[in-house]
């Protein structure tokens, strides 16, 4: 294949940036889309010219590093799907593509693909957990967990915080990531002793960094893992709940 | 020089040991520990286990990984399980059985007290994981679901669809984020330790370079704790994540930690086969897999037909034919060597007859197609994204790849390095799988480290130097240190060839893989042994590394392959020291008959633990004698 590249290059923080437009023959279709970035990367080191940098690590779609907006998708055309499991077969023979990083003001670029995504960890780091200290758990069957809210709970789960669903998002809002992590542990019984207070620390987190959600969905269609919009549903029920809660709480004091 | 080995292995029953000696180590009281600076690198399950674990019980904890998030570490990457004797499922397992398992599988190269105390810990991991919110499988009455895993004959493996180690990962994320929310962590993301820092023989601190800003800065603690992972990047193409790397243990053994049994790696069976040159990783389809799936090529060499064209009696199932008792479920390094002679017969099926065929259609006929789905979907989704086939209708085509290494720094029974103040955690160090490991006991084992075994050996280290201030920053050795690591970037920067620091990593994986991959010989490795050194000369005198900006891939990556180029020096050393074969290492010429993998116990009981010699030089081999006294030595038989 040939295709021809337009790429997001930036050397710093603080420079700005340009589109830098690549050639790109000989490409074949059993690539990877980050092993026809390898070439064009090794293409340019033999030309003088710096790689461009981009995030990758596990190269199977679980790590969530990569992370690119092609053509104005993020991750690309194929749904459900990583960048990294991309694979150039899913283009045209002489296609452009146009490759950029994550857009959103929580996310700013470090260098040409690369952002920083550090917010995502305030997020968890506010209340993303269940309190369970080394050495203090009961016996693992001790607490029986329905099938069912197992599976839905991995559901949640399985998110790989790569900040596609920021990335899409007109708004750059955080809600499927925050929900994501506030489900997969409100949805156990191990996680009910602080579901109240976890939502609302990590939704109050959430928003001193992310813009808000006006429902476009557009984060359920760029998540490479499928994760549902229902769980900003459950999220926003948890959290009106928790404002009363607390306030009940408080009240009782 | 290093004087004899201590493997520190406490007196009592082997069944006693762990127990007794608990009670008879030294320990830290609650209000003297943030008293004591603790640096943890790497931020895995062992990383993120221990520091969480560390941070609860009061120490300062500093936490350095060079990913963006501890989240995203290779750890996450872990898909079919973990092990656990919880005898949930009735079925003869035990405390007992799991380390017998372990050792045996292990090709009796690993040391026994070590292993006795993994078991024993597997049963808290399971509990610990399930109260942080663990989503393993479960049963329809809300029991824990456990499955058999490569070679095991019983069903201890808890697993969570087929992303066990991510869901592990967050759960010893979440533990550790919830202390540095707690202000016991100090957590520093995209910074990559570069050196250790030695005083007095005794590790002392760290130097470290942020990615970002590319600033280099020292950091002082009373102890350092390595927990960075395996070196199977060494191969270039293996299923490791691509940041994956070995400097932080080999710049260790620079500075004077043992390499013990480097040439121990795994080649996992079920892996998808490379398609072309520019393949730039493996990826791992889950042993889970054996389970359902059936091994087998066709008996002609020159078949044409696609595989369900092909009768029956025209298919070898040459994993069921050679070994009756254990079939598709041997161990791991069992059925990467059969596949080999298989492709290297010329019985390979795929455009590049370079895989054999995993087989579901028989599983589709037992319990439905949709049940075969449900078990692996995500492993049958990424199969289909990478080859383009659908694995429920047509057979998958796997062959073996490099995955783990059992090789690592010398760890005593403390999980101290022979550098006191060192420990190494995880699949960093060498001391519980022996030459060969078994399914889901890696991720058994970083966790055994970080939340059961480490708090309470740091303790009795750092007991005997309470009031003792870390050593200033400014003190020559950091002075010298930090040195060495300008210098050395700066040297990288400056040879200003024309070849890139993959083109090196490639050609080194191309020799590791040829001449020390799943069967070695003496000849292949003396070859090796020339072609190393002049591939690592060739790479200081004509490499090219641009960009003078502070955040530099390239640059990352060369430092890391530079050791890498060293590092493979020692495995191929390793392996032509040991003529025998065991586990994973496979001399040619060392095997049964039958030709499978012959030990040699009368020489080779011992750990291999390496001294670095200088850049070229010779190491010096120090060995640690394995004795066995519970497990009964024997030749493996999986017939
Ligand atoms: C594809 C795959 C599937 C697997 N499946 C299973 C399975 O099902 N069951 C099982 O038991 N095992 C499995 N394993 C093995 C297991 O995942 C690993 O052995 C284990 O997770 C290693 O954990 P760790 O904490 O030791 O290291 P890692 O998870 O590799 O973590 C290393 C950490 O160190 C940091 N680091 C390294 N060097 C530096 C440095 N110089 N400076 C700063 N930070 C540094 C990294 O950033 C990272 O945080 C699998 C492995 C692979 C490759
Ligand atoms: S590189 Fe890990 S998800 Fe793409």
């Amino acid at each position: 294949m040939h295709v021809k590249l337009h790429v997001w290059r930036q050397a710093g923080p603080t420079t700005p940036g340009t589109m830098e437009t690549y050639d790109a023959p000989g490409i074949s279709e059993e690539m990877s889309f980050l092993e026809m970035l390898d070439v064009v990367n090794e293409r340019l080191n033999a030309d003088g010219q710096e790689p461009i940098a981009f995030e990758h690590d596990c190269r199977e779609g679980i790590c969530g590093s990569c992370g690119m907006m092609i053509n104005g998708q993020a991750h690309g055309p194929q749904r459900g799907t990583a960048t990294c499991q991309l694979h150039m077969r899913k283009f045209q023979d002489g296609a452009e593509i146009f490759i950029e990083p994550w857009r959103a003001a929580a996310f700013p670029v470090l260098k040409d693909l690369i952002v920083d995504r550090s917010a995502f960890d305030r997020i968890v780091e506010s209340g993303g957990y269940i309190t369970a200290p080394t050495g203090a758990a009961p016996d693992a069957n001790l607490t029986l967990i329905p099938k069912e809210v197992a599976d839905a709970a991995m559901d949640a789960a399985a998110c790989i915080g790569c900040g596609a669903c920021v990335a899409a998002c007109p708004n750059s809002a955080g809600q499927l990531f925050t929900a994501a992590k506030i489900n997969h542990l409100n949805l156990l019984p191990q996680g009910q002793a602080e579901r109240y207070t976890r939502v609302q620390k990590m939704v109050d987190t959430m928003e001193e960094f992310f813009g808000s959600c006006t429902n476009h969905g557009e984060c359920q269609e760029a998540c490479p893992k499928d994760i549902s919009i229902d769980f900003i549903a459950y999220m926003n029920r948890d959290y009106v709940k928790a404002q009363l809660k607390n306030r009940k709480l408080l009240s009782q004091d | 020089m290093i004087g004899s080995l201590d493997s520190n292995v406490p007196p009592g029953s082997m069944g006693d040991k762990w127990t007794q000696h608990k009670f008879d180590m030294k320990l830290v009281a609650p209000g003297n520990r943030r008293r004591f600076d603790v640096i943890v690198i790497g931020s895995g399950l062992a990383g993120a286990s221990a520091a969480a674990t560390l941070g609860e019980q009061g120490y300062n904890v500093k936490v350095f990984t060079y990913h963006d998030t501890p989240r995203r570490a290779h750890s996450i990457a872990a898909q079919g399980g973990i092990n656990a004797a919880k005898n949930y499922k009735s079925d003869g397992d035990s405390v007992h059985r799991l380390f017998y398992d372990t050792v045996k599988g292990g090709d009796f190269r690993s040391r026994e007290a070590n292993v006795h105390r993994l078991a024993e810990v597997s049963l808290d991991i399971v509990d610990q994981s399930v109260a942080q919110g663990v989503p393993f499988a479960r049963e329809y009455g809300g029991l824990l679901e456990n499955r058999s895993f490569g070679g095991a004959q019983v069903s201890r493996t808890f697993y969570a669809r087929g992303q066990t180690g991510q869901q592990l990962l967050l759960g010893a994320y979440q533990q550790m984020m919830n202390q540095v929310h707690a202000g016991s962590i100090q957590l520093h993301t995209r910074s990559e330790m570069l050196d250790l820092v030695v005083k007095d023989g005794a590790a002392c601190g760290v130097i470290v370079r942020d990615l970002v800003t590319g600033d280099v800065t020292r950091h002082s603690a009373h102890a350092v704790l390595l927990c960075t992972g395996g070196y199977g990047n060494v191969f270039y193409l293996s299923t490791n994540a691509k940041y994956s790397n070995a400097s932080a243990t080999w710049r260790a053994h620079r500075r004077g930690a043992l390499f013990a049994n480097p040439c121990f790696t795994q080649i996992h069976p079920t892996c998808i086969p490379a398609s072309d040159e520019f393949q730039s990783k493996l990826t791992l389809m889950s042993e889970s897999l054996r389970n359902d799936g059936r091994i087998w090529v066709p008996t002609n060499p020159d078949e044409t037909r696609s595989p369900d064209l092909i009768p029956e009696d025209e298919r070898d199932y040459f994993l069921e034919r050679k070994y009756p008792s254990f079939g598709n479920l041997v161990p791991r390094d069992v059925a990467s060597r059969n596949a080999k002679t298989m492709v290297d017969e010329g019985k390979g099926v795929g455009p590049l007859k370079n895989g054999v065929y995993l087989d579901f259609a028989e599983a589709r006929d037992r319990i439905g197609a949709s049940t075969v789905y449900e078990r692996y979907s995500n492993l049958f989704d990424m199969y289909q994204r990478i080859t383009d086939e659908d694995p429920t209708k047509v057979p998958m085509r796997i062959y073996p790849a490099v995955h783990y290494t059992m090789g690592g720094l010398w760890v005593d029974y403390h999980l101290m390095s022979n550098v006191p103040g060192l420990f190494v955690l995880g699949e960093a160090n060498f001391s519980d799988h022996g030459a060969n490991r078994l399914g889901a006991s890696a991720l058994m084992q970083g966790l055994a480290d970080g939340y059961f075994v480490i708090s309470y050996t740091l303790a009795n280290y750092l007991a005997d130097h309470l009031g003792n201030q870390p050593v200033p920053l400014d003190d020559p050795v950091f002075n010298e240190a930090q040195q060495s690591v300008d210098d050395r970037m700066k040297r990288l920067l400056s040879i200003g060839g024309t070849k890139s620091v993959d083109h090196y990593h490639r050609e080194l994986g191309k020799i590791m893989w040829t001449y020390c991959g799943m069967a070695r010989d003496k000849a292949g490795l003396e070859t090796a042994l020339r072609e190393i050194p002049a591939l690592r000369e060739d790479f200081w005198l004509n490499l090219r590394v641009l960009g003078d900006g502070p955040m530099n891939q390239s640059l990352e990556r060369a430092g890391r392959v530079a050791d890498l180029l060293e590092l493979g020096e020692l495995m191929v050393r390793d392996a032509l020291d040991r003529e025998e074969s065991c586990g994973g290492h496979f001399r040619e010429e060392s095997q049964t008959p039958e030709g499978e993998a012959l030990r040699r116990d009368d020489e080779y009981s011992y750990v291999a633990a390496w001294e670095w010699g200088g850049v070229g030089a010779a190491p010096q081999l120090h060995k640690e004698p394995l004795t066995f006294d519970s497990v009964h030595l024997s030749q493996r038989s999986y017939k």
